[in-house]
C-alpha cells in the first residue's frame, strides 16, 4: 500500500501566504486586500515586496469585498483575505451582488475555516461556508488539504478567470502532497485504489482519510480514497466511476453535513449511480472552544470517525 | 442654441423615456430617476465625463461611473442609450423577460455601460473605490464618479467606504449624493433622520461641496466641473446635490409616492404633455 509521508507539519494558511508571495513576483496584476488579519493570513511577505499592491481595509469586510470587485475593473486580480466566517456569512450579499452576479474575477481567501480555529470558539469558526459559497452561481469553491496543495491552489486560481472561494485553515497539519504540484481546478486526486468502499475527503479530513484507509487495509477492507479539493465544479466522473466499482461511499469534511461536500456527492450519485452513503461531518451544530484535536475528536472529524462510518456503510451495501 | 439649452432638451427627452419605460411594464422607479435626470445628462452629455460608448469593461483611459442606487435604472438606461451605448429602441424591453435592461442594472446580460450590478443598496461606493485604486495603480489619470441615494446612506457599508476613502486619500473619486429627502416609507426625516450630511462627510475627511438645485442644468454642470477641479488634492470629493424627486412632472414632485410606482395611461399623458418630445421618442 502506498505510503504518504508527512514532511513536517505546516499550516495551510502559510501555503496561501507562500503562494501569494510567489504571485507577487510573477504576476503584476495580482493585488491583495485584508481586513486587519495580515498576520493570520500570512500576507506580510507579499506586502513587504509589493506595498503599492496591498490594500488594508481595516475591520470592514463589506467594503473590502466591494473594493475587490472594483479593482477587477482595470484588470487587477484581487485576493481578499480574512477568516472564513467574515469572508462569507458576514458579507454574503456583497459577494452575491458585487462579485458573483457581477462576474468579477475576485479570489476570496478564507483562513481559519471549520472548527480547527480552536479556542476562539463558535463566533469565529464556521461550518456553513462551503454551502453558502457553492450556492452562488458561477462561484468556484476549493478546500485544500495541506501546505503544498494550498500553495499550488493559490497559484492556480490566479490563472482562472472568475470568482473563487479558497478555503484553508489555521492549525499545523501533515504536509504530504507533492511540492510544486500542478493544481487542476475541478480535478479529483486519486490517493488509493480500492474495491470495497469509496472515501471522499476534502481539506483537513484528507490526511485523516489516508490514516483511515491504512487501518481499514489492516482489517482487510480496501478503500478507494479520493481527495476532492474542488467542491465546485465537482469532478463527478471520478466520484461516479469510483462508486460504480465500490458500491458505497463515505464523505468526510470539516463542515456541516447540510450544504457541504457530502451533499454534493449525494446529489451526483442520486442522479447517476445511487449508493449508500455515510457523512463524516458536523451534524447541524455550531462549534465551541477547545484545541483543534479535541474539537475534531468531539465532533467526529478524524480517522476513527471515518473508519466507523465505513463499517456502517459496508453493512448497508 | 446654447449648450445648456441643448442639455435641457436632452434631459426632457430622457424624462419622456423614463416615464414611457415604467408605464409600459407598470413597474420601476420614476421618482428618483426624474430627480437625477440633469445629473446623468450633465455627466454623459455635458462634457463632465470622458467616456467611450464603444464599451469595454476595464475602462482604461476613460472616466468611470458607478450607480449605487440601482433602482433609478430608467434614467441610467435612457442616458446610456442616447449616448450611443446601445440602441435607443432597446428601452422598449425595460424589465421584460429576456431583456438586457433588468429591473436593476446588471453586468450579467452584458448591457454596455454597466460595470457592476447594483440594487441591493450601499455597495456602490466600495466598488467605485476599488476602481479608483485600480486607476492609480494603472497610472490612469481619469476619474471615477458614483451616485448614491440619501436614504441609501443608512446602509453601514457606505461608512466603511467613506472612512477608507479619506484615510487612504482616494482623491480621484467624486461621490455624489442625491439629496431628495425621500425614501420608500416616507421622508428621510421621518424614516431615519440622518442629521447634517455635510458635517458627517467633512468629519470623515472628505472635501464636500454642494449643488443647491440639482435640477438646474447650469448649476449641475458648473458644480460637477467644480468637483473635478477639486480632485487630485489628497481628499475624496463629495457632492451633496439637492434634487426634487419626480422633477419635471408636477404631480410626482415633492412626494415619495412615485418612488416605485408607474403612471397609468391618463397620468402618462399628462406627464408627457409637460415634457414635449425633443430628440424623438423610441
Amino acid at each position: 500500500m502506498k505510503t504518504y509521508k508527512d514532511t513536517g507539519k505546516k499550516d495551510t494558511r502559510s501555503g496561501f501566504g507562500a503562494g501569494l508571495t510567489e504571485l507577487g513576483r510573477t504576476n503584476p496584476n495580482v493585488v491583495a486586500l485584508c481586513a486587519d488579519l495580515v498576520g493570520s493570513l500570512k500576507m506580510q511577505d507579499f506586502i513587504d515586496e509589493n506595498p503599492e499592491r496591498f490594500f488594508q481595509t481595516g475591520i470592514a469586510e463589506a467594503n473590502m469585498m466591494g473594493m475587490a470587485a472594483g479593482l477587477t475593473i482595470g484588470g487587477k486580480i484581487p485576493f481578499a483575505g480574512t477568516f472564513a466566517n467574515f469572508a462569507t456569512g458576514r458579507v454574503y450579499d456583497q459577494i452575491r451582488q458585487s462579485i458573483a452576479y457581477s462576474g468579477k474575477n475576485v479570489k476570496i481567501c478564507a483562513s481559519h475555516s471549520g472548527v480547527t480555529l480552536g479556542e476562539d470558539g463558535a463566533t469565529h469558526q464556521i461550518l456553513e461556508d462551503i454551502g453558502l459559497m457553492k450556492m452562488l452561481p458561477g462561484m468556484t469553491v476549493i478546500n485544500t488539504c495541506d501546505f503544498n496543495q494550498t500553495k499550488a491552489a493559490t497559484l492556480a486560481i490566479a490563472e482562472h478567470d472568475g470568482p473563487v472561494y479558497l478555503r484553508f485553515g489555521r492549525p499545523k497539519v501533515a504536509n504530504f502532497t507533492e511540492e510544486n504540484q500542478k493544481f487542476e481546478i475541478g480535478k479529483a486526486v486519486q490517493l488509493y485504489d480500492g474495491e470495497d468502499v469509496t472515501i471522499i475527503a476534502t481539506g483537513h479530513l484528507v490526511w485523516e482519510a489516508i490514516q483511515a484507509a491504512q487501518k481499514l487495509s489492516e482489517k482487510g477492507i480496501s478503500a478507494d480514497v479520493i481527495n476532492i479539493h474542488t467542491i465546485k465544479p465537482l469532478d463527478e466522473n471520478a466520484i461516479i466511476n469510483s462508486v460504480k466499482k465500490t458500491g458505497c461511499v463515505v464523505t468526510a469534511e470539516e463542515h456541516n453535513f447540510l450544504g457541504g461536500l457530502g451533499e454534493s456527492v449525494a446529489r451526483t450519485l442520486a442522479e447517476n449511480n445511487p449508493a449508500p452513503q455515510e457523512f463524516v461531518a458536523t451534524q447541524d451544530t455550531f462549534g465551541e472552544s477547545g484545541t483543534p484535536d479535541q474539537l475534531m475528536d468531539k465532533y467526529g472529524l478524524n480517522a476513527e470517525a471515518i473508519i466507523k462510518a465505513t463499517e456502517r456503510v459496508l453493512k448497508r451495501k | 442654441m446654447s449648450k445648456i439649452k441643448e442639455l435641457e432638451d436632452f434631459a426632457t427627452q430622457v424624462r419622456r423615456d423614463i416615464l414611457r419605460q415604467v408605464h409600459k411594464v407598470n413597474s420601476g422607479h420614476p421618482g428618483g430617476s426624474l430627480g437625477c435626470t440633469e445629473f446623468f445628462t450633465a455627466l454623459y452629455q455635458g462634457g463632465i465625463m470622458e467616456h467611450n460608448p464603444d464599451f469595454n469593461m476595464d475602462g482604461k483611459g476613460e472616466d468611470l461611473f458607478f450607480l449605487s442606487n440601482g433602482h433609478i435604472s430608467p434614467v441610467f438606461y435612457s442616458v446610456l442609450a442616447r449616448s450611443g451605448y446601445f440602441p435607443v429602441e432597446e428601452l422598449n424591453t425595460f424589465r421584460l423577460i429576456n431583456s438586457r435592461l433588468q429591473g436593476h442594472p446588471t453586468t450579467h446580460e452584458g448591457l454596455p455601460g454597466i460595470r457592476v450590478a447594483s440594487g441591493s443598496l450601499g455597495q456602490g461606493m466600495s466598488v467605485a473605490l476599488g476602481a479608483a485604486q485600480a486607476k492609480k495603480l494603472n497610472k490612469d489619470k481619469h476619474l471615477v464618479f458614483s451616485l448614491h441615494g440619501d436614504g441609501e446612506l443608512q446602509e453601514g457599508q457606505n461608512w466603511e467606504a467613506i472612512m477608507y476613502a479619506a484615510g487612504n486619500k482616494v482623491d480621484n473619486l467624486i461621490a455624489t449624493v442625491d439629496l431628495n429627502g425621500q425614501q420608500i416609507d416616507g421622508s428621510t426625516e421621518t424614516v431615519l433622520p440622518m442629521g447634517n450630511m455635510k458635517a458627517k462627510f467633512e468629519a470623515f475627511g472628505w472635501d464636500v461641496m454642494e449643488i443647491e438645485d440639482g435640477n438646474d442644468m447650469q448649476q449641475v454642470v458648473d458644480g460637477l466641473n467644480e468637483a473635478k477641479s477639486r480632485t487630485g488634492k489628497g481628499k475624496p470629493v463629495c457632492v451633496l446635490m439637492t434634487t426634487v424627486m419626480g422633477n419635471g412632472v408636477d404631480f410626482m414632485m415633492h412626494t415619495h409616492a412615485w418612488h416605485g410606482k408607474a403612471p397609468n395611461d391618463e397620468q402618462l399623458e399628462t406627464a408627457l404633455s409637460q415634457n414635449p418630445e425633443t430628440l424623438g421618442d423610441y
